[in-house]
């Protein structure tokens, strides 16, 4: 144990300063106890009691005195050189205005500082997300709740509040829209024009939005629901209120509703509320019948009409690869390749491809089947035609969502790649804001490596795909179907002839 | 009604991931980052109680009220006048304590040691082990200093002898109080009780009260919140820094003390006692932020904070519409800085009714106003800013009266909601001192704490209630 003891005559610092000094200085390692006073009477009795001082020193009111104790001399020196240097830092000027304004920590602390918000994006935790709404809409702010894990109880409740308002409320689990040619969420950068669309389905709205800008038409306003805004408990108020405003929508002259199968009642109302609205408007209810069949046709259907035209939806290519192509697709395939593993990260593309490929191909299997029947009992071990949703929340628990880290997907494809069934892995490719930077580049990685694999045990796996985003998104969708063209995927330019070419190169087409 | 989304350029609140602010922007939109947090600290369910309460009618033209009426107070120091006569409803067995209600067995050291130091000093026993037979008996009334208007810093003990200010709000007519300082070092608010302090007591009682209150008597009375306002001006944040206002208070009082004709060697032992201690101001203040905030307890649906105080066992603050009920918490123990020799561990958990100062904007609000004392906010005249800045998220409004020359002259943060600070889990500032958890050891550090968010989740539940039930 040593001890050190300095006086620094006539040098005079607050209390508070010496204090924080001291309490810093005894953090150093080896360091057992710092005192830096003012060597007042009353100071000094103190050290003295507190067993620091070993004789008086020789300092007044007007001296500062240091004692340390310590380990050993070197941990006391540097003690000793911290405080000193401490003594004589002259700190920086830059006192002035405490720094930047610090960010608003809730909506209505942001809106205090920004009047003229009109709209919340919520995108925190679920268990927060439904609060944060309710105050975005108290607050008069219409609402986009991207969130998930919010009962539907409050999903009700907050629109049932919506609707007294007068104020939207997409969500929750709305994962995109389009508002006044802002992309929220995961949007695409498409063209604007006089299309409106409401969707239940996020990556439904995102591949009808692109389709359309491919035909040359426009999106006036994008407006997501959230996907159980069709069911009966909520009853499809978003789709209604969204509806009513692209009806009285000056911008708007053609309106498409998207949707999974909505609650049969609900379903009725929406088709009522569209025929007396007083513009064309397209329905894709998927699997629902009438309207638009798949994603692809809606597109199709809403450019006509927003150019006066009527769409041939009965002449739409099956998909764009030609007979000699799709023979040869099939003739890599040995004998026991007969099966399709589709690896999507959109949810509604999983599901639309069920609805063609099981007329084509017999019960599809799935995580999220169309029948139950076709339920894996090992959402992670494919069997047959399996179509999965790796966006579903038993995939995504605890990672992030395949937009945006591609890893789990890459292994999958690895495992399909190594099955001797698989003679097709079909895969989505989503861009847009929000999604991952380069898909491209980490799928092509993989399907090297599913590919090396699949050689190596002597069979030929055809990928096929399609990019879902436009040549204005980050990611350049050109260049993504470049790169995957590069690895060899089979590219189509929509999902439903993705999985018609699928179902074709494993023998369902002529 | 519908809404008016399409008309509108959109302009985005972002809550949660920040790309989605970034593709906004990117995309000629605007958007308005947010800090997000958990509100109310994670406490869901008074995070929706919360949701439920945000730009309520009722209860913003409630708090409208109550702000308005803490703005309007003036609160003069009138004289000094005997606890047991001046408090209200204060009985000649009655002792008042700090913080929220606490039963005696349950106390904390130096609010016993104070309690047995009045019980003496009372003449109710001779000694300390009749007077702890006495508190024992259940024939001493223990109560907040709260509820009879009154505030005590540390264990803020007010017995019925003592001398007490007696502070009159002219605008409502209310009235406070708040004992006189003793001075630093072995002394009853830390639960010191020997000869030297009750002796201090008696004289306190005997002399510096008749000088006071003889010397406020020829003055007419001092308008606290002009001290308040230029000591804001001259370093002071009037609850751990009081040098300047002391000074202001002394220079007022010189003239008319020597002017009472009372005995000149009184009148100088009385100033001699207030030049001795750079704290004197700090129950004054203490009195005068009570009158202000009694001014706007009481109103029905308001969700403004009219006292927070701690008792060393637990923290507890006041709304104006709840009464005299508390939302109470555990106490925390302050990590500030300490004397030498102490640490922690030997510390009190948070104790005194003078965070009454921050209640009213002062204190740790006013933070930008003290640069000599900014080390306990991390040491740069900036971080004080960002304090006194912090604050006025979750008040209501500033107070234009008490201005911070470092924020351009802006008035200081004022009128603590509730609902903001469970909103947003930007929890109040304090500066406090901190005692040794033994009765009588006395002061061993100072910092700065935050009250804890359990009091404020507790709060917004009642005023949910409130809401659904009225």
């Amino acid at each position: 144990m040593s001890a050190l003891q300095k006086i620094f005559p006539g040098m005079y610092r607050d209390s508070v300063a010496l204090m924080r000094l001291s309490a810093e200085a005894s953090e150093l390692p080896g360091i057992e106890a710092v005192s830096a006073i003012m060597a007042t009477e009353a100071n000094i009795a103190l050290l003295a009691e507190a067993g620091l001082l070993d004789g008086l020193p020789d300092a007044g009111p007007n001296d500062l005195l240091l004692v340390i104790q310590g380990g050993d001399d070197a941990a006391i020196a540097a003690g000793a050189d911290f405080i000193e240097s401490a003594l004589n830092d002259t700190p920086d000027a830059g006192g002035e205005g405490g720094g930047e304004a610090a960010l608003p920590h809730s909506v209505e602390a942001a809106l205090s500082s920004q009047p003229a918000a009109n709209l919340a994006l919520i995108s925190c935790p679920g268990e927060y997300a439904g609060a944060e709404a309710m105050k975005a809409l108290r607050l008069g702010l219409d609402v986009m709740l991207f969130s998930d894990n919010v009962s539907v109880a409050d999903e009700v409740a907050l629109k049932t509040l919506g609707d007294e308002m007068g104020r939207l409320v997409m969500g929750p689990d709305c994962g995109t829209a389009i508002i006044n040619g802002v992309p929220l969420g995961f949007a695409n950068v498409v063209r604007p024009g006089n299309i409106g669309l409401v969707a239940a389905s996020g990556t439904g709205l995102q591949q009808v939005s692109c389709l359309i800008d491919d035909l040359g038409g426009g999106i006036s306003q994008a407006i997501g629901t959230g996907g159980r805004d069709l069911k009966s408990e909520v009853g499809g108020r978003a789709m209604m209120r969204g509806l009513e405003m692209l009806a009285a929508d000056t911008g708007t002259e053609v309106i498409v509703l998207i949707s999974k199968p909505p609650d049969a009642d609900v379903a009725k109302r929406l088709m009522d509320m569209a025929e007396n609205c007083g513009k064309p408007v397209v329905i894709n209810f998927l699997g629902a019948g009438g309207g638009a069949a798949t994603l692809e046709e809606a597109a199709h259907l809403a450019v006509a009409a927003a150019n006066g035209e009527t769409a041939d939806i009965a002449n739409l290519p099956r998909h764009n690869l030609d007979a000699d192509g799709v023979a040869k697709a099939r003739a890599a395939l040995g004998p026991a390749q007969g099966s399709i593993r589709a690896l999507y990260s959109g949810g509604t593309f999983a599901y639309e491809t069920m609805l063609i490929l099981q007329p084509l191909l017999g019960p599809i299997w799935s995580s999220s089947p169309l029948d139950p029947d076709g339920l894996l009992d090992d959402p992670w071990q494919s069997r047959g035609h399996t179509v999965i949703d790796l966006g579903d929340d038993i995939f995504t628990r605890g990672r992030p969502h395949p937009m945006i880290d591609h890893r789990l997907r890459g292994e999958r494809i690895v495992q399909e790649a190594a099955d001797a069934e698989t003679a097709v892995i079909l895969l989505d490719v989503v861009l847009g804001y929000g999604s991952h930077d380069d898909p491209a580049g980490e799928l092509a990685a993989a399907i090297g490596e599913a590919r090396d694999i699949a050689e190596a045990a002597g069979r030929w796996v055809n990928f096929v795909g399609f990019v879902c985003g436009t040549d204005a998104d980050p990611q350049n969708a050109a260049r993504q179907a470049e790169v995957l063209t590069g690895a060899g995927v089979l590219l189509t330019p929509s999902n439903a002839q993705a999985a018609r070419l699928a179902a074709d190169i494993v023998g369902s087409g002529p | 009604m519908s809404s008016d989304l399409f008309h509108s350029d959109l302009s985005v609140v972002n809550v949660g991931l920040g790309s989605f602010a970034d593709a906004i922007d990117g995309a000629g939109g605007q958007a308005i980052r947010t800090d997000w947090r958990p509100p109310a600290g994670g406490d869901v369910d008074a995070g929706a109680a919360v949701a439920a309460l945000i730009n309520d009618a009722q209860i913003d033209a409630a708090n409208e009220t109550a702000f308005a009426n803490y703005l309007a107070a003036q609160p003069i120091l009138e004289g000094v006048g005997r606890a047991g006569d001046c408090l209200p409803g204060m009985g000649e067995r009655t002792i008042t304590h700090s913080g929220p209600p606490v039963a005696w067995q349950d106390m904390c050291g130096p609010v016993k040691g104070a309690i047995i130091g009045a019980i003496i000093y009372e003449g109710w026993a001779a000694d300390e082990a009749v007077a702890q037979a006495l508190a024992d008996s259940g024939e001493v009334t223990f109560a907040p200093c709260h509820h009879h208007n009154a505030v005590g810093p540390m264990a803020g003990i007010i017995s019925p002898s003592m001398p007490v200010w007696i502070v009159k709000n002219s605008s409502s007519g209310n009235m406070s109080y708040c004992t006189l300082n003793e001075g630093l070092g072995r002394v009853l608010r830390f639960g010191a009780f020997d000869g030297e302090v009750l002796e201090r007591l008696n004289w306190m009682q005997d002399v510096l009260a008749r000088v006071m209150d003889a010397a406020l008597d020829v003055l007419g009375g001092i308008d606290i919140k002009t001290i308040m306002a230029q000591a804001l001006h001259m370093g002071d944040e009037v609850h751990n820094r009081n040098a300047a206002a002391t000074s202001l208070l002394i220079k007022a009082l010189i003239p008319a003390a020597l002017r009472s004709g009372l005995d000149q060697a009184e009148i100088a032992a009385a100033i001699e006692f207030m030049a001795g201690n750079d704290h004197f101001f700090l129950n004054i203040s203490m009195a005068g932020c009570k009158s202000m905030l009694d001014a706007a307890h009481g109103i029905a649906g308001s969700t403004i904070v009219t006292a927070m105080s701690r008792n060393g066992v637990e923290f507890g603050i006041r709304v104006s519409g709840a009464g005299d009920q508390w939302f109470t918490a555990e106490a925390p123990v302050v990590d500030g800085l300490y004397f030498p020799g102490y640490s922690m561990a030997d510390a009190a958990p948070d104790l005194g009714d003078s965070a009454i100062t921050e209640t009213a904007g002062l204190g740790g609000f006013a933070m930008a106003a003290s640069p000599a004392i900014v080390q306990f906010v991390g040491g740069t005249p900036a971080d004080a800013i960002l304090r006194s800045r912090e604050m006025q998220q979750i008040t209501l409004g500033r107070n234009p009266a008490l201005t911070l020359p470092a924020l351009n002259f802006g008035g200081t943060a004022a009128a603590i909601d509730v609902r903001k600070v469970a909103d947003q889990s930007v929890l109040p500032i304090i500066n406090t001192g901190i005692a040794h958890k033994e009765a009588g050891i006395g002061q061993i550090g100072a910092g700065i704490t935050r009250a804890p968010m359990e009091c404020f989740a507790k709060a917004v539940r009642w005023a949910a209630d409130n809401k659904a039930g009225g």
